[in-house]
């Protein structure tokens, strides 16, 4: 990659603040073979701006001003950079090196392969062994006396985009399996995902059949036979398919459609209605989109975007699928077109509904190891990790996570894992930092092989729990237990302002109860830690002034600067107000953006702290000791830049108020 | 009058009640002059059903040969239906919920009749007045004082008796000044920043009129707010356009060339008609039952009560600024000065003063600002969002204050000593209470009707001990900076706790609170009490 590099270092390069009075700190630019940094010059700060190559959606240059060069760098996170370069000539090898860096043409390019991963191999061995998935197929009761494991795809043979490992009803015998594949969309036939114990009913997925306007497979029909039958409780199964019925219909012009009920006896089908990722990917834009200080144009601006419609879609089709194994203990198979975007995220909501377990970290991990990951869903064609088709990408596994969140915000007790935790999911499958999420089947994983020239991601995230954990997750909360029962009324969907607008800059994400929780827990452990030692110390305690002390004050301690959650005017001391001036109809709210990156050390994005031991090329900067002060411990800091962000109408000397 | 000629049918045997969150159950139905009551048959221990006849907003009735419905919209929100048998007392009872419900006399209403063993009439009704405010603030008695020009309530009789005043302006002079303003709303002192030594005030529109006509008094008490300063600002809660038209009836603004030193700018809330149509159509969108995220989403819009929220708290966000960050002071006024005005100030007093978030001090700020301060309750909260009723002076500011309110909580959870429940109580006995602390339109009514003598202060009742402690926030920390909110429309959500509060949905978020409350009491109980057994 340094071959792409023109220009490694550029001094006195400004960073605007996009949020402020475009007020600058000026610095030196570095780029590097992973990432592009920015270093302030100021001596006190020296604060560090990164920004990983992989992570940069764009990279624009509007025209050059008479001070320089403008060059703008938004991310896949949301983010938005802007830089002014003196020199026009600087400018230009920067955005041509980037252009080049942020689009990698080859996986080898990819930060996870282009460091030297074989410094530690045990190390990297144990990392891709921490998620047993066939541990959690036992742990469902799988494989039983209904449910088998089949060798059929074993080296890929009859499906190149399933795992080798799938189960199967014990009646499906390999010429069904066999017969069943060819009448599917890329040979993804019926297999089994989710198991309920309870109720014996399952959920199956696939893709959708080869059937046209009257095509029919009596090997595809027994499977589908073999499925009901290996649920003795119930009479038929339903058939949901995820696509709107227009979709599905129009599909069999091309050889491929829906189940005719005539032809299989006994399922029910139906149909959700999730559009297709191309219609997602548009939506998705929009809601990026919708900058507007106005509370009318931001609701007209979020109904158009048809965001939160697609969202309820998707919760819907996992509604669907959970009542029907829970309640009705009727078993379900899966599929959409090819059967790998929506089909996942219909069974992998499913699952987080029906089984508390998933709605714990570990069991999250092992959700999206096994439904997205193991079944194919194309990571980097969806996520763009190389420079393909544009057509190609769209935000099927941000849909998922949202739906999570969304869940979350419906049952504060139910999931053992913050907004955090599920932000920093989604953006390790766009950074690549790590080896799980290349390329776009496990065969093309395994061709590659990764487990042996990457990290996995999974472990990292676990060490790191503790920022990750939800204080109000309660195992044993009514809430928490069995299926849960959202509702799924309109007013129920909001827009996920901690993803979509990291870049505002308000209060709420540093001064969340939750984190304060947090802070009060690890503060009473830490007391009580504290007290042990006295009392070992001297068990017939006289007056422990220390200890009483830090006992009597907890709240005190916990506005050191830099927890999670410091007192809650915190923000304001350095947060000028909001601009409350500007009438509403003013310019779009340059607030809505934020100066990428936090100082050097501080992001738990960041490559420093996500995987120090396997940094490479930028360690010259990272070796540093972080300098942004106190801000530093804060997990949130990608957000709580405070800048002087609210005066951006008025500087110092202008701070007169419009008449 | 004998609220038994109002009731046609006192009781009913075998009706069927229908509420959020429990399962139909049969029993028996009373209807007595302020309540109905209704009571589970067989011996069941639970105690009967009680609801405030205020509280009912609208009533629908379905008759037919052998039974009937009766639907009861409530002013709270929630929507309650009763399963009659027999026409005859269906419509028996409908007609006197009907009259009951709408009974307009106050000393008539149940606060006069409420006499809860755990309170005296010889209690202090209310929290404090303004000589006891006064008195409390040390830092203004160079520069202000106390002025009981109002005494007999004849210079404005909407004000309280006494109000606090440039130390400079004599009592004629504010005679005088009183004359120009509407309703006699002379400005008067709401809120003094430390700091910084500048205030908040507030009054109502001069009246100027359309031959712009002088007030040489009310100039010279303007002049002694930013006397030595030379800066201050005049927030005009409506649009200048507004403000314009206003002369034409008599009102007006402050001119520029007669105050000087004052600047003006304007900040359009919208207040009356406007924003009761909004809470209407607001309430009706959350009833809606269909599925569709789009039509949700427009009628959200719609119903302008998020824009109504945003302007109010960057309305209020905006004086603070003025006050704490220039350094200079600010009169609020609208067109009568007791209503927009009244929301800014306050807002403003939430977001500049920790005094006021404390529990005590939130209620105490509600006391000044509102009651005393003569935001007429009354005529505003008749009705609510199912009324039929022709609308005449109804508008929920107190209710977009509370709003406005949670916004702040919600956004800084740890700065406000209150917590959502207080809200969710105050946005209830609005409406319909026990208490007489919401009945009449100003302080002068309450004197004459009585209201001070025969019946409770809430505010006194939510102080006590046991209430106190459900009315608190756990995660409350002090602080003593400004808390600015953001105004940012994704920042700014709908008040579920309020507007959907008969759902499911609200029930998850009310069991969290618990695990909150129960969280921070456990993480220092057993510290605590180990603590103690080390001493020990």
């Amino acid at each position: 990659m340094m071959e792409h590099i023109r220009t490694p270092k550029v001094e006195n390069v400004r960073l605007i603040d996009r949020t402020v009075s475009r007020k600058a700190t000026v610095g030196t630019l570095y780029l590097s073979a992973t990432h592009t940094i920015f270093v302030e010059n100021n001596p006190e700060t020296r604060k560090e701006t990164w920004v990983l190559h992989s992570l940069v959606a764009s990279v624009e240059r509007p025209p050059t001003t008479p001070s320089g060069s403008h060059l703008v760098i938004r991310t896949k996170n949301f983010q938005v950079l802007e830089l002014l370069v003196p020199q026009e000539r600087d400018a230009t090898d920067i955005h041509a090196s980037l252009a080049r860096l942020s689009r990698p043409e080859k996986y080898s390019e990819l930060y996870c392969l282009s460091i030297n991963p074989t410094a530690n191999k045990e190390e990297r061995e144990e990392s891709w062994s921490f998620l047993d998935l066939q541990a959690d197929y036992r742990r469902m009761g799988v494989p039983n006396n209904l449910w088998v494991g089949t060798p059929a795809n074993s080296e890929y043979r009859v499906c190149d985009t399933y795992p080798s490992e799938l189960f199967v009803p014990k009646s499906a015998t390999p010429p069904v399996i066999v017969g069943s594949s060819k009448f599917r969309s890329r040979g993804r036939f019926p297999v089994l995902t989710y198991f309920h114990q309870d109720t014996l009913a399952s959920i199956c997925r696939c893709s959708q059949p080869l059937s046209g306007f009257s095509a029919r497979s009596q090997e595809d029909e027994q499977m589908m036979q073999a499925i009901m039958k290996a649920n003795p409780g119930s009479e038929y199964i339903y058939v949901v398919d995820t696509r709107p019925k227009l979709n599905a219909m129009a599909n069999r012009a091309a050889g491929k459609g829906y189940e005719n009920e005539d032809h299989y006896t006994n399922i029910k089908l139906q149909f959700i209605g999730i559009e297709n990722i191309h219609v997602m990917r548009n939506s998705q834009q929009k809601i990026i989109d919708i900058k507007t200080p106005s509370m009318g144009d931001f609701l007209w601006g979020l109904e158009s975007s048809g965001w939160l419609k697609h969202i309820k879609a998707v919760l819907d089709a996992g509604v669907f699928i959970a009542k029907a194994v829970a309640e009705e203990g009727v078993s379900v198979v899966v599929h959409c077109s090819d059967g790998w975007d929506r089909t996942a995220q219909a069974c992998s909501l499913a699952s987080v509904l029906l089984d508390p377990y998933y709605r714990t970290m570990k069991g999250l991990m092992l959700l999206i190891e096994r439904d997205w990951v193991s079944f194919g869903h194309k990571f980097s064609h969806r996520y763009n990790h190389l420079d393909g088709d544009p057509k190609e990408v769209s935000p099927v596994i941000d849909q998922f996570v949202e739906c999570v969140w969304q869940l979350s915000e419906q049952f504060p007790c139910a999931f053992e894992f913050n907004e955090r935790f599920l932000i920093q999911l989604r953006r390790h499958v766009y950074s690549c930092q790590y080896g799980n999420f290349l390329g776009n089947s496990q065969k093309e994983r395994r061709d590659m092989r990764l487990r042996e020239r990457t990290y996995s991601l999974w472990p990292q995230l676990w060490k790191d729990r503790a920022q990750y954990v939800n204080p109000l997750y309660r195992a044993d909360h009514t809430q928490t237990q069995g299926m849960l029962r959202p509702n799924t009324t309109p007013y129920c969907f909001k827009m996920w302002k901690g993803m979509y607008n990291r870049l505002e800059k308000s209060a709420p994400p540093r001064h969340s109860p939750a984190d304060l929780l947090t802070a009060v827990r690890e503060e009473t452990q830490q007391l009580e830690q504290e007290l042990t030692n006295h009392q070992e110390v001297a068990p017939r305690g006289t007056a422990h002034s220390g200890t009483k002390q830090g006992i009597q004050t907890p709240k005190s301690k916990m506005k050191r600067p830099g927890r999670p959650a410091p007192s809650t005017g915190d923000g304001s001391v350095d947060s000028p107000p909001h601009d409350y001036r500007s009438t509403q109809r003013g310019p779009p709210d340059p607030a809505m953006t934020l100066p990428l990156g936090p100082p050097k050390g501080s992001d738990p994005d960041d490559l420093s702290s996500a995987c120090s031991d396997i940094e490479s090329g930028v360690i010259d900067l990272s070796s540093r000791s972080s300098s942004g002060g106190d801000d530093c411990k804060d997990p949130e800091s990608d957000e709580a830049i405070y800048c002087p962000a609210w005066s951006g109408t008025r500087g110092p000397d202008t701070g007169r108020l419009p008449c | 009058m004998e609220f038994s000629e109002h009731i046609k049918t006192a009781n009913v045997e075998d009706v069927v009640l229908r509420r959020p969150f429990y399962q139909p159950t049969k029993g028996t139905l009373c209807v007595t002059g302020h309540h109905l009551i209704f009571s589970n048959r067989g011996g069941d221990s639970a105690r009967p059903f009680l609801l405030l006849l205020r509280n009912i907003d609208a009533i629908e009735k379905r008759p037919s040969v052998s039974s009937g419905t009766i639907t009861l919209k409530c002013k709270d929100l929630c929507v309650l239906q009763l399963d009659i048998p027999g026409m005859e007392e269906c419509l028996n009872i409908a007609s006197s919920i009907e009259s009951l419900s709408s009974l307009e006399t106050v000393s008539e209403m149940y606060p006069f009749f409420y006499r809860p063993p755990f309170l005296s009439l010889q209690d202090q009704w209310g929290l404090s007045s303004t000589e006891q405010h006064y008195a409390q603030m040390k830092e203004i008695h160079d520069g202000w004082r106390v002025s009981q020009v109002n005494r007999d309530y004849s210079v404005s009789p909407s004000y309280p008796p006494a109000v606090i005043v440039p130390h400079s302006i004599d009592d004629e002079t504010l005679v005088k000044a009183a004359r120009f303003r509407q309703g006699g709303r002379f400005p008067v002192l709401c809120y003094y920043h430390r700091e910084t030594g500048t205030v908040i005030m507030r009054s109502s529109q001069p009246l100027s009129g359309a031959n712009r006509k002088r007030c040489r008094e009310d100039e010279l008490l303007l002049q002694a707010v930013i006397d030595g300063s030379e800066l201050g600002y005049i927030i005009d809660t409506r649009s200048s356009q507004q403000a314009q038209q206003a002369r034409m009836t008599g009102g007006g603004f402050e001119s520029k060339s007669c105050y000087r030193g004052w600047k003006r700018l304007h900040r359009q809330l919208e207040k009356g008609k406007v924003l009761q149509e909004s809470l209407i159509k607001l309430v009706e969108a959350c009833g809606d039952q269909s599925h569709s995220v789009d039509r949700w989403l427009s009628k959200l819009e719609n119903s302008k009560w998020l824009s109504h929220v945003q302007t109010a708290l960057s309305t209020a966000g905006l004086v603070a600024e003025c006050v704490e960050r220039d350094g200079h002071s600010v009169l609020v006024h609208g067109s009568e000065g007791t209503d927009t005005s009244l929301l800014v100030s306050s807002l403003a007093q939430l977001i500049l003063d920790p005094d006021s978030r404390t529990l005590a001090g939130f209620l105490g700020l509600l006391e000044r600002e509102w009651v005393q301060a003569g935001h007429p309750f009354q005529q505003r909260c008749a009705h609510s969002a199912y009324s039929h009723v022709r609308l005449r002076h109804e508008a929920p500011v107190f209710v977009l204050l509370l709003d406005c309110v949670w916004q702040l909580a919600r956004q800084f959870p740890l700065a406000m000593g209150f917590s959502e429940p207080l809200l969710l109580r105050l946005a209830k006995e609005v409406y319909a209470s026990d208490y007489g602390t919401f009945l009449c339109n100003s302080d002068q009514e309450r004197c004459v009707t009585g209201v001070k003598e025969r019946t409770h202060c809430l505010f006194q009742s939510l102080l006590r001990a046991n209430e106190r402690q459900h009315y608190s926030n756990p995660l409350y920390e002090r602080t003593e900076l400004a808390i600015w909110p953001s105004i940012q429309p994704p920042s700014l959500q709908l008040w579920k706790g309020l507007f959907l509060q008969w759902t499911d949905d609200a029930l998850h978020l009310v069991e969290a609170q618990k695990v909150i409350q129960n969280l921070v009491s456990q993480c220092h109980r057993p510290l605590n009490e180990k603590v103690e057994n080390t001493d020990g």
